[in-house]
């Protein structure tokens, strides 16, 4: 399965690296980053592959809002299939 | 990967715009649960409903979290009651109701439907019996709903029924009127009922329906109402369009949410229910999107053109988004469960005479409205009347959910809470209805030639 993190917030430094470090952890992939930067405001979309994840979603889930808190971001993840479900026919 | 725009859109919506999925119903069938005994059958009814939807709940929450999508709700929608109970020798159907009510509990779903009965032509003994259990058991049940179908196209109206049902209205309103009439929040008069609506309080599960389904209804007024505002003084057609596409999207996530709850239950996927379901919630309102075309309230002039068009437009982009649409799938107006409309009303901009115009656009009909208690049984017959000759003339589907408030008079708001909201109390006509109601009867099925 495959997902995508969204993290939006204000920049500052070690936003990259508070997400990876989760991501590190539970052996989840990082597939592709991309990354904007409008004004102040951060936004980084990760795709991240779960196949060997070492967590069940729900605990990565809550573990990434935690790593959010920290960091003063708003961090989702979600399935794949509801982005290519509502902009792909 | 797929592009940064779409994505964000899609956050935006579910954040900012509160797209969700409305509700995951499953209906189960009940016709092998009659027996002679009724405790027997009522023992069945219970084994069966917390068997087949053991894990609802628990799959629901799972998708939720999975795909990042709020689903408000999960319910359950079963066989209309009077066809299951009217082969026990009881004569008092209220127990069949509180089965429903305990077993909705075990599974920890919010609602389930289908204390019904299907009377468009005449009421067999079972029908009469349920009919005349509403009032208590939509008083001694929290969770429990109700629906009677009075008329169709195809059969006229059974006028009978009709006058039948403003008292019990009446009834179930004295019934709860410590709890501001709420009994009557749960019970639907329908014609042209649907069988595999998934939402609530008219949900029950067909006799043509499987054995068991999954039918989901989406939401999303908030998206549409935002898509909208982009798309100030265009003409018409931009409007319909832009509803189109944005019905479309919506209507994905509802296959795809429905599709892999059919999976995970391991219970096929009936259908998806596109309709534009508003909350009490500041910019979840259809209201609002109607006075986004350029109405200066909803309720004047024009709301009616306005709403045939929405609905329109959300059928036509919804449908093809999804493998089987169903249910009642368009633009629901409940008055209490819609900010826009709960102010049109107070600022005397949305009449009830309005809503009956409206309902004959609309997906379903009169839908939560609070009327003063002292509203006669044989004016809300009259009410519940005009509505089901809207629906079996114009071959639509058509509803009567209306609260006649115990003690509450114009002037007064009533509070229901929740999803249900909060309404003023709108005013009924002054006029008798009495000597049409009492004939009772048969309105004929209307002629399908000569249409204008």
């Amino acid at each position: 399965m495959k997902a995508f993190i969204t993290v939006i917030g204000k920049d500052k430094i070690g936003i990259i690296h508070g997400v990876t470090a989760v991501l590190k952890n539970y052996q989840v992939n990082v597939l592709d980053i991309t990354q904007t930067l409008l004004q102040e405001y951060f936004t980084m979309i990760m795709l991240v592959d779960l196949a060997a994840m070492t967590i069940d979603f729900k605990e990565l889930k809550e573990t990434l809002e935690a790593a959010g808190q920290d960091l003063d971001m708003s961090i989702r993840i979600q399935h794949e299939d509801i982005f290519h479900s509502m902009h792909t026919i | 990967m797929i592009n940064y725009k779409n994505i964000m859109e899609t956050i935006r919506m579910i954040e900012k715009e509160k797209l969700d999925i409305r509700t995951i119903t499953m209906g189960i069938s009940l016709l092998d649960c009659c027996d002679s005994d009724g405790e027997k059958s009522r023992i069945k009814i219970y084994d069966k409903i917390t068997k087949s939807a053991e894990n609802l709940v628990k799959i629901g929450d799972e998708i939720e979290t999975e795909y990042g999508i709020p689903i408000i709700n999960k319910r359950i929608s079963v066989t209309p009651i009077a066809l299951v109970a009217q082969s026990s020798r009881d004569l008092n159907f209220v127990a069949y109701a509180k089965i429903l009510d305990k077993a909705a509990d075990t599974v920890g779903v919010n609602f389930i439907g289908g204390f019904s009965a299907l009377v468009q032509k005449g009421c067999t003994k079972g029908d009469q019996a349920l009919i005349a259990a509403i009032p208590e058991a939509l008083a001694a049940t929290e969770k429990v709903c109700a629906s009677i179908n009075v008329g169709c196209t195809k059969s006229g109206i059974n006028m009978d029924a009709v006058r039948d049902l403003g008292m019990i209205i009446k009834k179930t309103a004295e019934l709860t009127k410590d709890r501001d009439s709420i009994g009557c929040a749960k019970l639907v008069v329908f014609s042209n009922a649907v069988e595999d609506n998934p939402f609530m309080a008219g949900a029950f599960h067909g006799v043509g329906e499987a054995e068991c389904i999954i039918n989901v209804g989406i939401s999303g007024p908030g998206v549409v109402k935002s898509a909208l505002e982009n798309m100030k003084g265009q003409p018409f057609d931009v409007v319909a369009e832009t509803i189109k596409k944005t019905a479309f999207k919506i209507t994905r996530v509802g296959q795809l949410v429905a599709q892999e709850a059919s999976k995970r239950l391991q219970v096929p996927f009936g259908i998806v229910d596109l309709s534009l379901a508003p909350t009490p919630a500041i910019g979840d309102s259809v209201g609002r999107i109607l006075e986004e075309m350029g109405l200066e309230s909803c309720g004047c002039h024009g709301t009616t053109a306005a709403l045939a068009l929405l609905n329109d437009a959300v059928k036509k982009g919804g449908i093809m988004a999804s493998s089987h649409v169903g249910g009642l799938s368009g633009a629901f107006i409940p008055v209490s469960e819609d900010e826009g409309m709960i102010h049109a009303v107070n600022i005397g901009s949305l009449s009830l005479d309005k809503l009956e115009a409206m309902t004959a656009v609309c997906s379903v009909g009169i839908d939560m409205v609070a009327v003063p208690g002292d509203t006669p049984a044989a004016t809300l017959s009259a009410i519940i009347a005009d509505e089901a000759a809207i629906g079996v003339i114009n071959n639509k589907t058509t509803g009567v959910r209306i609260i006649p408030v115990h003690g509450k008079s114009l002037g007064d708001t009533v509070e229901f809470g929740g999803l249900l909201g909060h309404a003023p109390i709108m005013a009924v006509s002054k006029f008798s209805s009495d000597d049409f109601i009492s004939r009772g009867g048969r309105i004929p099925a209307p002629v399908h030639s000569f249409k204008n």
